[in-house]
């Protein structure tokens, strides 16, 4: 029972949390609703005990147990490889722009260079 | 040739040797246009390779050769050079030898620079030796033409390799000479080779234990995957 109630404490405080940062604006919307979905579903799961031993035995899991820690575990691997993705993809964007300020910084240091000579 | 020529020199943090590189480039290649990519150099590389002649491009950050390198393609292709030339910041390429890299361009739109061929006096050995050769074992194969020295950073691109690395250009390490490699024969670009000269550097990493020469080994072998694996990035015209 104790173990119910921690759940559901740590699930109610990973929801505001999230849903703080999501109004502060600095977690974007399409990350936030990833994390309030898991917060949610941890939160039913705790509150209603029968849920998870009910899906176990739907799916043929032994030890209820089992079956959270699979699905959290590859939902962690997914968001990881996700974060991996939006990373390297932002890397190639800010080098990118990094060659464009270069070559735009040499561009305009010859306009102004033209200029005064003028 | 008679098209425009682009000397293109990476260069960080490299202020003993740029100057010199950039008078003897001059030396070679008279009223050549030079250009120095400063990659996020904290020291005077960009004011000494101003004052010596060259045009200085300052990229904002270290973006590592790869991305110096895309930068001076994007360069050569707004600028409409016809070719362009890569040379090294630290003197360990010899300018005498770019005539032969221009001129082989009239056969081909890549040309390496090579260092392994009877006259050199370039000597590596051991894991970093195996390492070169089977690199250039795998990407002669896919050339259908020997490429002995696939890591070497001395070599010269014509206008069809300058529009195509202007856009796609590895910026992993080793992806610069290797996965460049494999890109250009991919679209199905002429490489060639040519004999170079290479002088061992005088400063940098001079590290070749065991466990670098297998890391090197490592991540050159993930290079040439990589690249043979990644489907090409389709020219835009926001590159342009």
């Amino acid at each position: 029972m104790i173990a119910n109630v921690l759940g559901a404490i740590a699930s109610i405080i990973t929801f505001v949390f999230v849903f703080w940062l999501m109004r502060r604006g600095v977690l974007r919307e399409k990350y936030a609703v990833l994390w309030l979905l898991f917060s949610g579903a941890a939160l039913i799961l705790s509150i209603v005990p029968g849920a998870l031993r009910a899906v176990s035995d739907v799916v043929g899991v032994e030890t209820p147990a089992n079956l959270l820690f699979f699905v959290t575990i590859v939902l962690l691997i997914l968001v990881s490889i996700q974060l991996s993705y939006e990373l390297s993809r932002h890397e190639a964007r800010i080098r990118r722009l990094a060659e464009e300020v270069a070559l735009l910084q040499q561009e305009m240091r010859g306009i102004r260079g033209r200029r005064d000579g003028d | 040739m008679s098209t425009p020529v682009l000397v293109a020199i990476p260069a960080w943090n490299e202020q003993e040797s740029i100057a010199d590189v950039i008078a003897k480039v001059q030396e070679h290649r008279p009223g050549a246009d030079i250009l120095v990519v400063n990659d996020g150099s904290t020291d005077d590389t960009a004011d000494r390779a101003s004052t010596a002649g060259a045009t200085v491009v300052s990229l904002p950050f270290n973006v590592g050769v790869g991305g110096a390198m895309r930068t001076a393609f994007l360069y050569a292709k707004r600028h409409g050079y016809g070719a362009l030339v890569q040379v090294d910041a630290d003197g360990q390429h010899d300018p005498a030898d770019l005539d032969r890299l221009i001129d082989g361009l009239d056969s081909a739109d890549v040309v390496v620079g090579t260092r392994f061929h009877p006259d050199s006096t370039y000597l590596v050995g051991g894991p970093r030796r195996w390492a070169m050769v089977l690199l250039s074992k795998s990407l002669s194969r896919m050339n259908r033409g020997t490429i002995s020295d696939p890591t070497s950073g001395f070599r010269s691109a014509g206008p069809r390799a300058i529009d195509l690395f202007a856009v796609d250009y590895p910026a992993d390490y080793l992806g610069d000479t290797v996965g460049s490699l494999a890109i250009a024969t991919r679209r199905g670009l002429v490489i060639h080779e040519a004999p170079v000269t290479m002088y061992f550097r005088q400063t940098g990493r001079p590290s070749k234990n065991a466990l670098w020469s297998a890391l090197y080994l490592g991540r050159a072998t993930l290079a040439i995957i990589a690249t043979s694996l990644k489907k090409g990035a389709t020219p835009r015209g926001d590159a342009a």
